[in-house]
């Protein structure tokens, strides 16, 4: 039974909320929603959330010292390393568990968050790592698509003619002109993990995936798309509007593929072009006044295109094909 | 009863760590370290310990690793060289801003470039002012009991500071010596059960390990880790004692060899002492009033004991296996600033020696000597031992 809102519920009446107000982040952002949907499923199937993040937005904002919006254990190491330092965690439970002397025998899950720079980019190799060694943990990403925390820089998840200060748009140049890293299909060619993307437009689909994350044995992976209204140029109260647009324009198609079997959790009836998607947000305002960036628009409603077919035949090629 | 192995300085580590038995290793190899790992996997393959072995992708997810687990609870330790440490040198800080008490064995080697995997102590300097305990080992017998010491003191509730042990790179991680291995059980009981205050996974008190620390909290923050290293300081001499106890071995800040009444110092660190205590015994024989001060101790750095172990020395020479570019050699630097108090000054020289793996000959180490015999020192002139000019 996937989790539930009486489940949920159950929790906000006993105020038991492993993440808590009082942090700082700014309002609108999607990151907190994220933090709190995942620790909350997992307070609500009965696990106790351990958890580790990345340097950046989530970390600096919920963290300062004396204060902290964790209502439970949290570690935070550095910008590259959270998936190294979950793993250590997670090999120091296993290990205090053999020989006994764990103080609790309740049912500890690890989860770590990381933004797209510290997952796409800087955190790659730590990801990929323990990821191999078979960790169990869930890693969380919350991709805003830049390095949104110092300042809207571009990272490898930043997408064509999104304005940033690394790879601005100016007058011979349309900013950065390479498409997104996909992740997901990086992650998911380690085989031995569960991985998926998610939408802040669909709590339940991102809800149930955390579940399957944390019941998987072994690492498993969530990328959910989670806007910074800050540098996407977006109302604040826009966020799940916006990531409902990147689903239904197939800009972020959610699937999952778990142990090499691939599965679409949601089919849109109609879509709507990736030129409405792209209208909706500031940031590529200033690239939308280039004549050249409508070649772009094109080739990448050809791209998604092309990657939702891609998706449905891998749907069926796959189906009960698992990998290990 | 306590067995005598003839065994590199490698596997004696492998065989502290296998007594200690932590609860989590994560480590990656790189030569000169790789055989330490290799021996440790040996034992965790074989069953001689049930340590969980992590073999991570890269020593900055082996340190990374390591703080997890450390602040998850468990007793950690891990070990690198040269390189290897230059990749872990972000979280080496963090390690100790967290008042993680990891244990790490540092193979001393040199750092690149030009790429070399010789001994030479470009690394150990380069994490000095990181914030951990660093010990520094002659042979495989001091780089066994000095793991075993290290544990002991890092997890000292008011010391809480990560330690490393330098031993010289294929000198001594791969020469074959006699080492005394104590019983299993007097390592074990003389180490004891690490009980961390505040564990991550202590799931009822959750804490929130590496918050974010700004302008109000991040001086008081290092302030503290100062504090932890002088109790460090305060609390060796005891440790030190304790260990004698089960090993009948003594160890203190400094090695002082024949110092009684010396007239000309040589100070060094690590295994060019073994070549150094030999020429001052040559020295001795011609009468010369020769004597060699090696520190055990580097980090926190027994400045009074150097003090009171070279004031009033006719002449003291300090050999650097690295150099400090644009700069005085760096124990050189420190053992000068230490001599500001002194009452009677010695006449000093700095020299630089054995970089890259260069041999070290009992020639080579005479010339500081006869250097400071004729009067010939100049503090502010670097000189180099071996160097093809």
């Amino acid at each position: 039974m996937p989790v539930n809102m009486k489940q949920l519920i159950n929790l906000v009446d006993k105020e038991d909320w492993p993440f808590t107000q009082g942090h700082r982040l700014c309002p609108g952002c999607n990151a907190p929603m994220v933090a709190k949907w995942a620790t909350m499923t997992a307070k609500a199937l009965g696990y106790e959330p351990v958890v580790g993040a990345a340097t950046g937005c989530l970390e600096v904002s919920t963290t300062i010292y004396p204060f902290t919006a964790w209502n439970i254990p949290y570690i935070h190491n550095a910008f590259e390393n959270v998936a190294a330092t979950i793993s250590g965690a997670e090999a120091a439970y296993r290990s205090l568990k053999n020989r006994g002397r764990l103080k609790t025998d309740k049912p500890i899950k690890f989860i770590a968050f990381g933004g797209d720079g510290g997952t796409y980019d800087i955190g790659l190799q730590s990801l990929s790592g323990a990821i191999e060694r078979g960790h169990d943990f869930l890693y969380i990403l919350y991709d805003n698509e830049g390095y949104m925390n110092t300042g809207n820089q571009r990272s490898g998840s930043t997408p064509p003619g999104a304005d940033a200060t690394t790879e601005p748009i100016g007058k011979v140049k349309t900013g950065k002109v390479m498409f997104k890293k996909n992740i997901v299909e990086i992650i998911g060619a380690h085989e031995n993990v569960y991985a998926a993307t998610a939408s802040t437009s669909d709590p339940f689909d991102f809800m149930a995936k955390v579940e399957k994350g944390l019941k998987h044995e072994g690492p498993a992976f969530i990328a959910v798309l989670a806007p910074c209204v800050r540098f996407w140029r977006i109302p604040e109260s826009d966020g799940p509007a916006i990531t409902k647009l990147a689903v239904e324009t197939k800009y972020w198609p959610l699937y999952e593929i778990d142990r090499g079997v691939y599965k679409i959790t949601r089919k849109p009836r109609n879509f709507k072009p990736i030129e409405e998607y792209i209208r909706s947000i500031g940031r590529f305002r200033k690239a939308l006044q280039h004549p050249e960036y409508m070649e772009m628009i094109e080739e990448m409603q050809k791209y998604v295109d092309t990657r939702w077919e891609r998706l449905l035949k891998f749907e069926e090629a796959t189906k009960d094909m698992y990998l290990r | 009863m306590p067995t005598k192995l003839a065994i590199t300085g490698a596997a004696a580590v492998a065989h502290a760590m296998r007594q200690i038995n932590p609860d989590v290793v994560a480590a990656y190899p790189i030569t000169p370290q790789t055989p330490i790992v290799e021996y440790f996997a040996q034992f965790v393959a074989d069953g001689a310990v049930d340590t969980v072995m992590v073999p991570v992708e890269s020593e900055h997810s082996a340190m990374s690793a390591v703080v997890g687990s450390a602040a998850a609870g468990a007793r950690t330790m891990t070990a690198t060289a040269a390189n290897g440490l230059a990749l872990m040198f972000e979280i080496v800080y963090i390690a100790a801003s967290m008042r993680l008490p990891i244990v790490m064995p540092i193979v001393n080697r040199a750092l690149s470039g030009p790429i070399n995997i010789h001994g030479d102590h470009s690394d150990a300097y380069a994490v000095r002012d990181a914030g951990w305990i660093q010990l520094f080992a002659e042979n495989s017998q001091e780089a066994y009991d000095m793991t075993i010491i290290a544990t002991k003191l890092a997890e000292r509730e008011e010391v809480l500071t990560p330690a490393m042990i330098n031993l010289d790179g294929f000198i001594t991680s791969h020469g074959v010596e006699g080492v005394e291995i104590l019983d299993d059980e007097a390592v074990k009981n003389f180490v004891g059960l690490w009980e961390p205050k505040y564990p991550l996974l202590d799931i009822d008190n959750p804490i929130t390990h590496g918050p974010l620390d700004l302008f109000d909290y991040y001086f008081e923050h290092h302030r503290q880790q100062q504090e932890g290293l002088k109790n460090a300081y305060k609390a060796l001499p005891e440790v030190f004692a304790e260990y004698e106890k089960i090993s009948g071995r003594k160890y203190d800040f400094l090695d002082l060899y024949r110092m009684d009444d010396a007239e000309y110092v040589m100070v060094v660190l690590n295994s060019a002492a073994s070549t150094a205590k030999y020429v001052v015994d040559e020295l001795r024989e011609k009468g010369i009033k020769a004597g060699l001060v090696k520190p055990w101790v580097f980090t926190p750095f027994p400045k009074k004991e150097i003090l009171s172990a070279l004031d009033g020395r006719k002449a003291v020479v300090v050999l650097d296996r690295a150099m400090s570019f644009g700069k005085e050699a760096p124990l050189y630097s420190l053992i000068k600033s230490a001599l500001y108090e002194a009452k009677e000054k010695p006449m000093i020289g700095s020299y630089v020696y054995g970089l890259g793996g260069r041999d070290v000959t009992p020639s080579m180490l005479h010339i500081p000597f006869e250097e400071a015999i004729k009067g010939e020192l100049d503090p502010n002139d670097e000189r180099y031992l071996g160097l093809k000019e």
